[in-house]
């Protein structure tokens, strides 16, 4: 078990705030692990949360969508299979709220915006809030369509995760930034998840570093992460890297997540 | 789910609309509209809406526009009076010929305006989407025309029954990517060409064929569509002396019926009837008729009316026109609606096609399927509005529907 929270008494915002910076203190990126809700199995959906809860510091929950617009093949297939086998945004705050055994690792939900829509943004903090849910991200909201929702997620502590890109402009990065709860999600490159960077060029390091300048809450890079040599090459510009696609894949293949996510813990 | 809009503010926001106020500053049409993209896409959509407005009332390219409108388009296209259908349906039935336009229908009003824009923002390639193809056509052969390379996504469904279409694309110069994932339609077609967008925002432009998706697309097609409405407007009155009771067009993901309806908006005695396709049953799956049975949620960027499940999902749509076969709409289609300016109804695959075999016989002319609804459409009003006038926005022609017609309406026949 990595850093223990404070139990019920600190905010999403302080609880993914604490959990990364226990991390530093070990002088490694935090590990943000996502896994899909359900896949490849319905009925290990817990079992794979706690065993990727126990391996990471932060840990992303995808809520699968028809129209995964900005996955790539990895996360498309697992969401499909997850939704074919009934998983659902009430199915998985149902789960959460469930849980017995306190986890250490503050949970994030990963989710388009039309499920959080047709569960209705007005019961959705409360529910998120019982389900342990520290932070929302939601990759087809915007900053400028973000108000509502945001507003609503800060009434009970919620963090709504904000991400950068390698193309988002000057001054709209530094906007970006300066407003960010809970960590900023820096996208490493243009594209889909899950396609593999294979080196992080000079321009993807002048992109963290400018980021980190502006940055009120931790950094944390993600799209295309798969290796320990990544973790290392990323470590000097980041507070965490984020992993998804190489993760569920590890699930997917039946392989051992526990040793994948640890060899990603740069400091052991 | 259904929005209810209070009759006074209907009034207000119709006001609005008839003073060219939507989209508002931020892409909405009342509370429809929007933008819900990725982050990676922001950029390359405030560079779009930077160009529009620095382009798309630029006198300049007004008229290399209308010139290329004037003589590759083939604009103006005719208003035919109808006179077998006339006597038939006991109306006076004009259609605007759309499937005369160059490429076989109004798609290519969208595509050559879009290119034209993409080559002032110093685009490097297109990627189009295409449903039944005529999109993905007109965009090839807009892309030929103006001397860029062109990527069209198009479901591996819809590849099947519009196989000719497909071979036009490549012979036109376009690399064609069939879509296996998701339901291999154009909803699925759309999603791979966001995904190909967001992988290079900066030197790709994408070439959105409807009036859907992020703002500003939904005015663009609106912008450059309404050509359709303009002329047929003057048309209609130099024919007859006045303007139509009623104006019929299709509706799937709605840029013709925008293209036509939006120059006839401030014409409130003009009734304004919107076509979606009924498919087989009005069960969720059997349908795209999003605005009859849908609710309001995002999907492909704007928050409009939607075929989803109780917690979000987008379902599965069937139409026999692969053109309509959608789970959304425009949003301002959903924002006409709304304050009750248009109305919309649906009509079945079996109605349809009898609209589009009627058609043949009485006028000689293959509408496109997707057409047909608007037939069978309007055929019903008029036969309860007897010596009404009436317009049929004749969307596309029919060729590349000959796959489906052959097991559909020639079954039997051959």
């Amino acid at each position: 078990m990595r850093a223990q929270n404070n139990g019920d008494l600190l905010t999403g915002h302080e609880r993914i705030a604490q959990a990364i910076a226990a991390a530093a203190h070990r002088k490694e990126p935090a590990i943000v692990a996502f896994l899909t809700a359900g896949f490849p199995i319905k009925d290990q959906f817990i079992k794979n949360l706690m065993l990727v809860a126990l391996n990471a510091d932060v840990v992303e929950i995808g809520v699968p969508f028809t129209d995964p617009m900005a996955d790539g093949m990895t996360i498309q297939r697992a969401s499909h299979a997850a939704l074919a086998q009934g998983v659902s945004l009430p199915w998985i705050l149902a789960e959460l709220s469930t849980l017995s055994t306190k986890l250490s690792a503050p949970l994030i939900l990963m989710s388009y915006l039309n499920p959080l829509l047709a569960f209705g943004l007005e019961r959705l903090p409360a529910a998120a809030l019982a389900a342990g849910v520290a932070g929302f991200i939601v990759p087809d909201l915007p900053h400028e369509e973000s108000e509502t929702l945001r507003a609503a997620l800060q009434a009970k502590g919620i963090a709504l995760i904000q991400m950068v890109t390698p193309v988002t402009p000057p001054a709209r990065l530094k906007a970006l930034c300066e407003s960010a709860e809970g960590f900023i999600y820096a996208v490493t490159m243009t594209g889909t998840t899950g396609k593999a960077v294979t080196s992080v060029p000079d321009s993807v390091v002048s992109y963290l570093q400018s980021v980190k300048v502006h940055a009120r809450v931790p950094v944390c890079a993600g799209f295309g992460i798969r290796d320990r040599a990544q973790v290392k090459r990323l470590q000097p510009y980041v507070d965490g890297v984020i992993v998804g696609s190489a993760l569920v894949e590890v699930l997917e293949t039946g392989g051992d997540a526990a040793a994948f996510l640890k060899n990603l813990h740069v400091a052991d | 789910m259904q929005i209810s809009t209070p009759n006074s503010s209907r009034e207000v926001l119709l006001e609005r609309e008839i003073a060219r106020e939507f989209p508002d500053t931020k892409g909405r049409y009342g509370l429809f509209g929007g933008a819900y993209v990725p982050e990676t896409l922001v950029p390359a959509l405030d560079r779009l809406s930077a160009g529009i407005a620095r382009w798309l009332h630029d006198v300049d390219f007004i008229a290399e526009l209308n010139d290329q409108l004037a003589t590759w388009v083939g604009r103006p296209t005719p208003l035919t009076y109808a006179p077998s259908l006339s006597r038939l349906w006991g109306a006076e039935v004009y259609l605007k010929r759309e499937d005369l336009a160059h490429t076989g229908a109004h798609k290519i009003n969208n595509a050559i305006g879009q290119v034209l824009l993409a080559k002032r923002l110093g685009a490097k390639r297109i990627v189009a989407e295409t449903g039944a193809g005529q999109h993905g056509v007109a965009s090839a052969a807009a892309c030929s025309r103006l001397g860029l390379p062109c990527t069209v996504y198009m479901g591996a469904i819809d590849c099947e029954r519009q196989a000719p279409n497909v071979g036009r694309m490549k012979l036109l110069g376009a690399t064609v990517v069939p879509v296996t994932g998701g339901d291999q339609t154009l909803r699925a077609a759309i999603d791979e060409a966001l995904r190909d967008w967001v992988a290079d925002p900066t030197d790709t432009y994408y070439l959105l064929g409807s009036a859907v998706g992020p703002h500003p697309y939904p005015y663009l097609a609106r912008e450059l569509q309404s050509v359709i409405g303009r002329e047929t407007r003057a048309q209609v009155i130099k024919q007859t002396g006045g303007l139509p009771d009623a104006v019929f067009a299709c509706v799937g993901g709605g840029s013709n019926s925008i293209g036509m309806f939006y120059p006839f908006i401030a014409d409130t005695d003009v009734k304004l009837i919107g076509v979606e396709a009924g498919g087989r049953g009005n069960a969720l799956g059997d349908h795209s008729a999003t605005l009859s049975l849908g609710t309001p949620g995002v999907l492909q960027g704007c928050y409009s009316m939607l075929l989803q499940d109780a917690n979000g999902q987008i379902q599965e749509t069937h139409s026999v026109s692969a053109g309509l076969d959608y789970p959304g709409v425009g949003p301002e289609h959903a924002f006409l609606q709304s304050v009750g300016r248009v109305t919309y109804e649906a009509v079945t695959d079996d109605d349809a096609l009898k609209a589009l075999s009627e058609c043949c016989k009485a006028e000689g002319i293959i509408a496109a399927i997707e057409t047909a609804h608007a037939f069978c459409g309007a055929s019903r009003w008029a036969k309860t509005n007897p010596g009404s006038r009436i317009v049929i926005c004749l969307s596309g022609r029919g060729d590349k529907d000959m796959p489906t017609l052959q097991k559909t309406l020639l079954k039997g026949m051959l």
